[in-house]
């Protein structure tokens, strides 16, 4: 088996790309990489556009090396990676309604983002004008004695973000799943081309709102790895800090709202009021709930409040007195436990596949988790464990969560006891010459990639790429054989991003 | 789960735990929410809420009016499901082009009188995604708004505020018409 470094060999390297390289390659070289990634050997981490280019972000399973593999098509097209590895599928769909590059051999040619609302096609490439009419979306066809279609969304019951699912059934058992999404699609990259940093990483902190933290933080680190930037231990440690309270508020919410689904409502104001408790704390050390725009290239935009260590603390404690009871309760009410044990399984197979990150893939064996396998500070001096199992069911996925609530609690005592004094933060040098850099960061949801290229203090393309682009897919795939029922405990057992993958 | 619930039974409610500025204000908002509300809709008002593009920030902040701190519920405030059951409707977000027939289609169903609540920056104009190509803009460039809430995303507490000096307006406008 070829290591990516001897891949990185075959084509031309492209100077100031950090931390990990990137090539450009020609279509043999592109065509051996999708044929391994589809004989498992590599995962895919990210594909995307630009308007004459195609690139690949591609990881060594087993070693977390890592590489960008680029291939130029001045003829608009390149060799499909969905046709030999269905991860790439919707991937490739919307680069061709953002750039206008068809993926030959691509099964699926559906549009995906583009719903022929916007006036023009091709946005973020060479522009032409629209169809003169929408058609109608092609979902695929189901066919069988007594099935029915059930039509949901874009507008949901409740409050949550727009998306259609249209469910095919055979009494209550869910036939086939298919997903629809794009409408929330706010042409973020398209707004990343031509701004300057400090506009660019407020749009990255608005790509997910439940992710502002881990987004800006990705969207830095990025930046910083393409300057060369090296950030001051305060700030590294601080930027963990605001992760982990992140992660720790979306898990705990998440806890609840799976028990809500299920009518069990205890749990999910019992966990409501845990997460609230962690949205004040951060509200008081970091002056917002969310902790939006803290992070920002080359450190963090303000220092934490002279009394927030204190607050946070006094959070974890009252979590840690709390929280176990709730988890006795989870496991030992037998009419939750019917809901959420064996419902919605998630094969390892596919969890492996489609390269899975967050709770989702360490619920079904994968144990990817980027703050352990790519160790980028300050974790590469904290201890974690990262919690696995292999069920795969919606139970797996919470107790997924609840180990990484114990885990974010020790993770946050560490940061305190250990957070550093110093500056918040270090300038870049003004850099005219085009510097490329990408980064990886577990925000709670699963491992966020941003790739970037600056040029003379601008961003000139930023891609940013959810991890809900390879757990979408495979909610279509859970529900299969479930009642319609438990839809919502698996939809929420999964908290996919629309606004994340809609972009 | 026996214990738990006689513990609470026992616990202080965490709404009337007042001990910042912050937690007074809410109650008080919601006295005065609950009696203005009450002459106007006999103490009812339903909320259908549209996610028209947003983040999902506002969303998070939206939830947050459920839990035990802002429990909007005591106030005869309540989420419904369909806008035909609707009242009020909150939308987040820049409209995106992609979901601006979903919003007007959600107006259109929500029966009169109604009234539209516009929440969060991106709602008023956009805010930082205004002038994409994929962006119509505020929520008001597709429905009538009738207030708008400012924030990234507004704080629960400034959306209580809101729903409040909204009723406030609803109840003048009954009595000049």
């Amino acid at each position: 088996m070829p290591s990516l470094i001897d891949l990185a060999l075959e084509g031309r390297k492209v100077p100031q790309h950090g931390p990990w390289p990137r090539v450009i390659v020609d279509t043999s070289v592109w065509r051996f990489t999708a044929r391994e990634l589809a004989h498992g050997r590599w995962n895919l981490l990210g594909l995307w556009g630009e308007p004459a280019t195609v690139h690949m972000a591609i990881m060594d399973g087993d070693t977390s090396e890592i590489a960008v593999v680029g291939l130029d098509c001045p003829n608009r097209t390149y060799p499909s990676v969905g046709m030999h590895h269905p991860p790439a599928l919707r991937l490739e769909r919307a680069i061709n309604d953002l750039f206008g590059l068809s993926a030959e051999g691509l099964p699926d040619t559906r549009p995906w983002l583009d719903h022929n609302r916007w006036g023009l096609r091709f946005p973020l490439g060479d522009h032409i004008e629209a169809l003169p009419t929408a058609a109608p979306y092609p979902f695929l066809a189901v066919e069988g004695n007594g099935l029915h279609q059930i039509a949901v969304g874009p507008v949901h019951a409740g409050i949550i973000e727009p998306g259609h699912f249209r469910f095919t059934a055979s009494g209550e058992t869910v036939v086939r799943l298919e997903q629809r999404l794009g409408y929330t699609h706010k042409g973020i990259e398209g707004l990343m081309t031509g701004a300057s940093l400090e506009r660019a990483v407020q749009l990255a902190g608005r790509v997910s709102g439940d992710s502002t933290v881990a987004y800006a933080y990705a969207f830095s680190r990025a930046a910083e790895a393409a300057l060369e930037l090296v950030v001051p231990d305060r700030a590294v440690f601080l930027r963990a800090l605001l992760a982990e309270l992140e992660r720790l508020a979306n898990h705990l919410g998440d806890i609840g709202a799976v028990c809500n689904d299920a009518s069990f409502a205890l749990m999910h104001a019992h966990c409501g009021v845990l997460r609230e408790s962690v949205l004040r704390a951060a509200n008081a050390a970091f002056g917002h709930r969310l902790m939006r725009d803290v992070i920002v290239p080359g450190g963090v935009a303000r220092d934490i409040s002279a009394d927030g260590a204190e607050t946070i603390q006094a959070a974890l404690d009252n979590i840690r007195l709390r929280f176990p009871a709730l988890v006795e309760l989870y496991d030992n009410t037998a009419s939750l436990q019917d809901r959420t044990v064996d419902t919605g399984i998630l094969k390892p197979a596919l969890a492996s596949q489609y390269a899975t990150g967050g709770y989702i893939g360490r619920a079904s064996g994968r144990s990817f988790d980027a703050r352990q396998n790519l160790s980028y500070a300050p974790y590469d001096s904290l201890r974690l464990q990262v919690p696995v199992l292999n069920e795969g069911d919606v139970n797996a996925r919470v107790w997924i969560r609840v180990r990484e609530v114990e885990q974010s609690l020790s993770l946050i005592d560490q940061i305190l006891n250990r957070l550093p004094e110093g500056p918040l933060g270090a300038n870049a040098a003004h850099r005219v010459e085009p510097r490329e850099g990408m980064a990886i960061v577990e925000g709670f949801r699963g491992d966020i990639l941003v790739w970037l290229r600056l040029r003379d203090g601008k961003v000139e393309r930023c891609h940013l790429r959810d991890p809900s682009w390879f757990q979408w897919p495979l909610l279509e795939a859970v529900i299969e054989n479930n009642i319609v029922a438990d839809f919502p405990l698996c939809n929420k057992s999964f908290n996919c991003s629309y606004s994340g993958q809609d972009l | 789960m026996r214990r738990l619930l006689f513990e609470s039974v026992f616990r202080q409610p965490l709404t009337e735990q007042a001990p910042t500025p912050g937690d007074a204000a809410v109650a008080e908002l919601a006295t005065a929410l609950g009696s203005a509300a009450r002459r106007r809709l006999g103490r009812s008002l339903s909320i259908r809420e549209i996610d028209a593009g947003s983040c999902n920030g506002c969303e998070l902040e939206i939830h947050a009016l459920n839990n035990a701190y802002y429990d909007v519920e005591r106030f005869g405030l309540r989420f419904v499901a369909s806008p035909r059951h609707a009242d009020v409707l909150m939308v987040t977000g820049p409209v995106t082009k992609n979901m601006r027939e979903a919003l007007e289609r959600t107006y259109q169903a929500t029966p009169d009188p109604k009234w539209v609540v516009a929440i969060g920056d991106c709602a008023r104009d956009g805010g930082c995604f205004a002038g994409s190509y994929a962006v119509v803009g505020g929520v008001s460039e597709v429905v009538p708004v009738d207030l708008h809430i400012p924030g990234c995303p507004p704080t629960p507490t400034a959306m209580l505020q809101g729903l409040l000096a909204l009723l406030e307006r609803a109840d003048t406008a009954a009595v000049t018409s």
